[in-house]
């Protein structure tokens, strides 16, 4: 296992220190996804910046989540599901068959909707997924643990009941539990399907500052279907309709300037 | 609230409504007196010869004294080892069933044979067993009885890890592949915890129904009059030793029977009881 991870580092072309203002992290290129014999992508493309937000909005049933599904390919634990044109990370095409899944979902880590804290205690919660890639000292896991928490906005609250069962917690610490998790395993692009969806306004609030402060290390796509928060939290935005990406610029022209007829009425709230 | 007024429509879905509740308390009542009725009998019945030489005596002859050590032992002993062998071989046909064949062809082949597993007569398996295993190795055997005691248990364990694995929310199973958890980890630390409970109360149920089983051990481990560790002989159990005594026409013999009867029946009753508080809890602990 750490062997495969090393020769996989090697193949990859080093980050520049420096890094220009836009720097692709993964490239959609004319990407079609099927349900069984239904559409639901048709020829799509979209770059994920690297350190930028880029926000999915659009009406239910658009393929916002099936698109962020198939950045992690989680979509392979279902038959009769397939994906059709190229993903790019850094570069690489993972729709390729031989691409080791695991190793390409501790790069690319997930969010859900519904916080899906796993029936263990908070700490194991998070030190299941280090154990999986890395043998640390009990010391340097705890540290890893007391991090990943830390950044989630969520030690204060759960420091002292680290061995407490995850599913002790509200369903917005919940949540950020599933955040603490995926990052502890230092990903490098996080996808966020509506992940304040089931969430309360403060809890809302609090993932959203923290989504701020994840983009300097991180890579970030979020599904949404609340504006506002597309329009706080992102810096690109992507506007999909009947499985098309219609649009997709900076955040701030979407809102202000869209260029497109239907990303206009959608915005306004005129349809969807 | 206001507006609605009691209309005779209203008085009649009212009118209905009690018959059918009282219908329904009805045919639980009719149902649970037969059950206290039994109970009752069995404990009046069975409790006279409750005494420590129950536990401690082998089965006497007809007219002296004794007790049921030899049949309560070979049950302990049949049941233990059936349960080993059949619970590890239906949690693993369960598994694959729920997590790694869940949309294969095979799969429903399975539960479909299982299904018919689970309701065929037990004294088929007894006679299948019989031509299996006694008729070829020449003598009954306990280790005959193990197999077909196993073969009951393994349809209810299939079924049951099945269910409570396939209860396991597919969020949670995306939620750690997500992580980049393999197939096998996320089964042995995510689903069987969160399907742990349920499991649990499936094997207690298999176990409580082996429990009364007589059938399948009269044409397998038969009976024995002496206590025996030998599994390659004949082997006494609760069951068979109810059915033979209870059969004959001596009375001393007859009240071993109803001891046995209740010491089976409260084993059950409290392996029950035991399976309902654990899935009375949520599912998810």
């Amino acid at each position: 296992m750490s062997l495969a991870i090393h020769t996989d580092m090697k193949e990859q072309a080093p980050a520049p220190v420096d890094a220009p203002a836009l720097e692709a992290k993964v490239s959609v290129r004319r990407l079609s996804f099927y349900y069984g014999a239904y559409r639901a992508l048709a020829d799509n493309n979209v770059e994920l910046y690297k350190n930028k937000v880029t926000a999915f909005i659009g009406p239910s049933g658009c393929g916002k989540s099936t698109l962020l599904r198939i950045i992690n390919r989680i979509y392979d634990l279902y038959p009769n599901q397939r994906a059709e044109g190229e993903v790019l990370l850094d570069g690489e095409n993972i729709l390729r068959p031989k691409q080791d899944l695991n190793l390409l979902r501790a790069k690319v880590g997930m969010v859900f909707q519904k916080p899906t804290p796993f029936p263990m205690t908070i700490y194991d919660n998070i030190a299941f997924g280090v154990r999986l890639y890395e043998q640390l000292s009990k010391a340097d896991l705890d540290a890893r643990v007391e991090e990943a928490l830390r950044r989630a906005a969520l030690w204060d609250e759960a420091k002292d009941k680290l061995n407490a069962s995850g599913l002790s917690l509200s369903g917005g610490q919940q949540q950020r539990l599933c955040i603490a998790r995926t990052i502890a395993i230092k990903p490098e692009v996080i996808l966020l399907d509506e992940p304040c969806s089931a969430l309360d306004p403060i809890s809302t609030a609090k993932i959203e500052e923290l989504i701020d402060v994840l983009k300097r290390d991180y890579t970030i796509a979020i599904v949404t279907h609340n504006m506002q928060q597309a329009a706080r939290t992102s810096d690109f935005t992507a506007f999909m309709y009947l499985g098309e990406l219609i649009e997709v610029d900076e955040t701030t022209r979407i809102f202000t300037n869209p260029k497109q007829q239907r990303t206009q009425d959608y915005i306004t709230g005129r349809f969807g | 609230m206001a507006g609605i007024a009691a209309t005779p429509r209203y008085h009649r879905r009212r009118w209905r409504s009690h018959l059918a509740t009282a219908l329904s308390i009805g045919a639980a009542g009719f149902g649970l007196t037969w059950l206290v009725l039994i109970l009752l009998v069995l404990v009046v019945k069975g409790v006279g010869g409750l005494s420590p030489s129950v536990f401690t005596e082998m089965t006497p002859p007809p007219g002296g004294a004794g007790g049921l050590l030899n049949p309560i032992m070979g049950s302990l002993m049949l049941t233990v080892l059936a349960v080993l062998l059949g619970t590890p071989l239906g949690m693993l046909a369960g598994t694959y069933m729920a997590e790694y064949g869940r949309y294969s062809k095979l799969t429903m082949v399975v539960r479909f044979i299982n299904d018919i597993l689970l309701s065929a007569p037990s004294i088929v398996i007894g006679l299948f067993v019989y031509e299996i295993m006694v008729a070829r190795m020449g003598h009954f055997s306990g280790w005959a009885g193990v197999v077909a005691l196993a073969i009951i248990v393994i349809p209810v364990v299939v079924r049951t890890t099945e269910d409570m694995l396939l209860l396991v929310p597919t969020a949670l199973r995306e939620a750690s592949a997500a992580l980049g958890v393999p197939q096998w980890l996320v089964i042995r630390h995510i689903s069987y915890r969160a399907a742990r409970a349920g499991i649990i109360t499936g094997v207690l149920l298999a176990i409580a129904r082996i429990t009364g089983e007589t059938a399948p051990l009269l044409f397998t481990a038969l009976n024995n009059q002496f206590f025996s560790w030998n599994m390659n002989a004949p082997m006494a159990s609760l069951p068979v030793v109810i059915f033979q005594f209870a059969l004959s026409p001596y009375e001393d013999w007859q009240q071993l029977a109803w001891t046995g009867a209740l010491l089976i029946t409260a084993t059950v009753l409290g392996l029950s009881i035991i399976a309902r508080m654990l899935t009375s809890k949520k599912v998810l602990t």
